[in-house]
């Protein structure tokens, strides 16, 4: 109860920033995957994160939503300084981050009763999960949210029959169930038919008009350059450029990022 | 949400998997019927052997600690593990017991010793796979190796005669008789029901049907998967441990080569019950008849007067049958799955 209602406490209170790195590094043993990451992300803010493949993009957010330790370095949520050494998923989610991934955020086997609650279970005081009230929730979000009734999903669906982009769904579903202030998006349309694509991009509309913040990771540069408030591009572990989508167009955009694969090689514009 | 229930009342979509009852399918479905299938052939072979008392009355006794190990091993393998070092556990966690029991004279010490040696070894497999990176199926080689060991070396080779603990409450309450069946039954029955809730009720057999899914996925999602993979393999362990003080008390004996002989039976058990081979979905239902049939066919072969060389060929054609037709029914994807896995390595 005390986690909630100083959960409420801090959703009021007004900040600068959602969150906000400095000097972040991560290693994987001797691989330092990121160097000296300085990055903000304002409360209403939509941020695009590009890169090529390796640069970094996965291990950031994976920093910012405590799913991989930083080795060093300094994290701030709502503009106050977190304990790295206590940072987890469960305590992002607490923070209300909620992060979408088509592929590496569901349960394959499992219903979508435990696939919206795994990780904070509405459980009793020894456990036990309260089957028939997140059975009730989930198709309340299947309905409400996502119009999935009428394609026969249902709660105790499971998520290897479902088609990509109603993956996606549920993964977003459960990101708007739980009211996030932060929105992770990890390449959400990779794979999915250009009708379900439209949805995911109205979500992320969606995510500026309600107040939100959202890092957004994508490949495709025209989806990223339109939604986007800001680009941030990381090469090899850094951040190399922060851009306004008005300061630079698609085309010029597409040349610095491929500039940026040759910078020694004498290739670059 | 009226509709909910129309739409639940109503034939179960194909999307959906039935839970413990969803639209009138039960948990474990085919193997029950396979169960009473073979009840019946034995009746129909041997119908002056199993119409009669005796013979269930015998199976439980003898099948419980089996079954106990099955409900463990399902847990495990719903994680996508397997522990391969129970067997052990019941040499060293039977000793334990055996000596308390006959050295210090007290039987209860030696349940907890038991107990608490099996969650030892379970607690150093778990740290082995979960902190150190070992694949569970090698590391408890290692280890069954290890405790094996040991608990041969504490007991010198020697067989431990406890007969003095007849009828003594620990002996009543483990290995009596109530309600006119084995009190081994009783104990069996009830871990089955909560090892049923841990399962399919509990934060922490959410968690681990979700490591079994996909390890990366838990980890994303927030479990703690190292620390939930520790307390698996520490549960196992202590569940070995009181299969073997069963073992121990009923035989009211102990002898340095108990426990073998129960590795492949318990995890055929799981297997024919219909757990997933891949991890991430198993029955307990299914287990428990899965230990009954392996625990039953042994006796029953022998009564339908078959030679009791025949038992484990059958005991293997089951098996294999079962695991085939689970994988085929439940997702044909999966003989996919399972044909890349053999094939795609040459």
């Amino acid at each position: 109860m005390s986690v909630k209602t100083s959960l409420r406490a801090s959703a009021h209170r007004t900040y600068t920033n959602i969150v906000k790195a400095e000097g972040l590094c991560v290693s994987f043993g001797k691989v330092q995957a990121l160097t000296d990451i300085d990055l903000a992300i304002g409360r209403n803010e939509i941020v695009g994160l590009i890169g090529d493949n390796g640069a970094g993009k996965s291990t950031l957010i994976k920093a910012l939503t405590g799913v991989v330790r930083p080795s060093s370095g300094r994290l701030y949520i709502r503009d106050e300084l977190v304990d790295l050494g206590r940072y987890s998923v469960r305590r992002a989610h607490a923070l209300r981050f909620e992060t979408v991934y088509q592929e590496k955020s569901l349960g394959e086997k499992q219903p979508l009763w435990r696939n919206f609650f795994v990780g904070r279970q509405i459980v009793n005081r020894l456990g036990f999960i309260n089957v028939r009230e997140q059975r009730r929730i989930a198709n309340e979000i299947l309905q409400s949210h996502l119009g999935f009734r009428s394609l026969g999903i249902d709660a105790n669906s499971t998520v290897s029959n479902l088609s990509g982009g109603e993956r996606q769904g549920i993964a977003i579903g459960r990101a708007m169930h739980f009211d996030a202030d932060l929105l992770v998006l990890d390449e959400p349309t990779t794979a999915l038919a250009i009708k379900e694509v439209r949805k995911v991009l109205d979500f992320v509309r969606w995510i500026k008009e309600s107040g939100r913040a959202a890092i957004y990771i994508e490949h495709n540069l025209a989806h990223v350059h339109a939604l986007a408030d800001r680009l941030v591009v990381l090469d090899r572990g850094r951040i190399v450029a922060d851009i306004r989508p008005m300061e630079m167009d698609l085309e010029e955009l597409a040349r610095f990022l491929i500039s940026l694969q040759h910078p020694h090689s004498g290739i670059a514009a | 949400m009226s509709d909910t229930r129309v739409k639940s009342a109503g034939p179960a979509s194909p999307r959906a998997i039935p839970p413990l009852l969803t639209g009138g399918k039960l948990e474990g479905l085919p193997i029950i019927l396979v169960f009473f299938a073979l009840i019946g052939l034995f009746v129909a072979f041997a119908p002056r052997v199993f119409l009669r008392w005796p013979i269930y009355d015998s199976f439980l006794v003898t099948i419980p600690p089996l079954l106990i190990l099955s409900l463990g091993l399902t847990l495990v393998i719903a994680a996508g593990e397997i522990d391969l070092s129970f067997p052990a556990v019941i040499q060293f966690s039977g000793f334990l017991f055996a000596f308390c029991s006959l050295h210090l004279g007290a039987p209860w010490l030696g349940l907890l010793a038991a107990l608490g040696g099996g969650a030892l070894v379970g607690l150093v497999n778990g740290i082995l796979v979960a902190v150190v990176g070992v694949p569970s199926i090698i590391i408890t080689i290692g280890t069954s190796f290890f405790w094996s060991g040991v608990a041969t070396v504490l007991c010198g080779g020697l067989s431990y005669a406890l007969s003095d603990l007849e009828n003594t409450p620990i002996d009543n309450i483990f290995a009596g008789t109530f309600l006119f069946v084995p009190a081994e039954a009783w104990w069996a029955l009830g871990i089955a029901v909560l090892a049923w809730f841990v399962l399919n009720r509990h934060r922490f057999g959410e968690h681990l049907l979700f490591i079994g899914d996909s390890q990366t996925v838990a980890g994303v999602l927030g479990i703690n998967v190292a620390r939930e993979r520790i307390k698996l393999f520490t549960l196992m362990g202590a569940i070995a441990g009181f299969a073997s003080f069963l073992l121990t008390i009923q035989n009211l004996n102990y002898f340095a080569t108990q426990g073998q002989g129960t590795l492949l039976s318990a995890l055929a058990g799981v297997f024919i019950g219909g757990s997933s081979v891949f991890g991430g979905s198993a029955t307990i239902v299914g287990s428990v008849f899965g230990a009954l049939i392996i625990g039953m066919l042994d006796a029953g072969i022998v009564a339908t007067g078959v030679a009791g060389f025949w038992v484990e060929v059958i005991v293997g054609l089951v098996f294999i049958v079962a695991v085939v037709l689970h994988i085929g029914i439940e997702n044909p994807a999966r003989l996919k799955q399972l044909r890349r896995r053999f094939f795609a390595r040459e």
